[in-house]
């Protein structure tokens, strides 16, 4: 069944292999998630010029953007994850699933927040049911189900499984949210940024949000990364491999 | 100097927008990175506890063998 799967992709979900792989990943990815952060925020805060329209205000979206391609990114994994997880019951494919939901979530309040602080001045409300904010607030919602279905259940792996059902079924939302400004008439504003065309913005604009979402991605891989480790310890607490890792931490 | 920092600060006039919005974003994600950092301090230690007890069970039944018939011991649950 797995003999697709490329050998290092099946060497790699053992789990102490994982644990000792992430351990090395982590901290580069988190090192260069603050280094692109710092110069994001500050090409984002003081060398983009402010718009011509919206003022200082329009420098919420170095952050709201960047979040909000997280939110759907993140699903995206989680959903496949879970597919793997369901399918082939590879047990890291349950820990990635599981362990990126609260990032997720994270992600998709940090948008909703900072639409919210940006609507306000732009829009004159903090909240409109409009189909842009309404799906994203689905999403949320999507991912506090899966949260919650994974800790309802007494065995994790049985857990893992119905979230990851969950999950599967929730990705249909995903391309609701990214279209829905194209598919309805919205007070959101339309794509900024157009991957396969010209985007409507400035270079000195457009640089931030860029090293900001490249920031953002490689801070998802960090705490993914540290999560997943240490959900596979306490998943995997009576094997061999744990023990040796708990161990020198025992006494010196 | 302080005239242009307060001029940042403003954000002209949208400070009141801005800096929240900045500030949900570094303490969510502050937040984040917390998580694992404190679940995985509770789960060596619960982990390093049962090690001990092990230990502890295997040094007990050592030190006082009982009858080689297979009788037993019960593991003193005291240490």
């Amino acid at each position: 069944m797995t003999r697709w799967i490329p050998l290092w992709l099946h060497r790699l979900s053992s789990p102490p292999t994982f644990y000792r792989f992430a351990g090395a990943v982590w901290p580069w990815a988190m090192g260069l998630a603050l280094v692109a952060g710092a110069i994001g925020l500050y090409g984002a805060l003081v060398l983009a010029p402010p718009d011509y329209q919206q003022g200082d205000a329009y420098r919420i979206i170095f952050i709201h953007v960047p979040s909000a391609w997280m939110s759907m990114f993140i699903y995206a994994v989680m959903a496949v994850a879970s597919f793997v997880a369901v399918v082939w019951r590879i047990k890291l494919a349950e820990v990635v699933a599981m362990q990126s939901a609260p990032i997720g979530a994270a992600f998709t309040f940090i948008t909703l927040v900072s639409g919210s602080l940006w609507g306000k001045p732009m829009w004159g409300t903090w909240w409109t049911w409009d189909a842009r904010l309404t799906s994203e607030l689905v999403l949320l919602f999507l991912y506090l189900g899966v949260i919650g279905l994974y800790h309802a259940f007494e065995d994790r792996r049985q857990g893992a499984r119905a979230a990851g059902f969950l999950a599967i079924i929730g990705i249909i939302n995903v391309p609701i949210v990214h279209f829905s400004v194209n598919w309805w008439n919205t007070l959101h504003q339309g794509s900024t940024i157009n991957f396969f065309g010209s985007s409507k913005i400035a270079a000195d604009m457009l640089w931030p949000l860029l090293v900001m979402t490249l920031a953002t991605k490689l801070y998802y891989v960090a705490s993914l990364c540290r999560r997943a480790r240490v959900d596979l310890l306490a998943l995997e607490g009576n094997k061999a491999w744990v023990q040796e890792v708990v161990a020198p931490e025992v006494t010196p | 100097m302080s005239s242009s920092l307060q001029a940042f600060l403003a954000m002209g006039g949208y400070a009141a927008y801005v800096w929240p919005a900045y500030a949900v974003f570094l303490l969510v994600l502050l937040g984040d990175t917390l998580v694992p950092t404190l679940r995985r301090r509770r789960i060596v230690r619960e982990l390093r506890a049962r090690l001990v007890r092990q230990a502890a069970r295997q040094d007990a039944a050592h030190a006082a063998p009982v009858a080689e018939s297979g009788a037993a011991a019960a593991p003193s649950r005291s240490r």
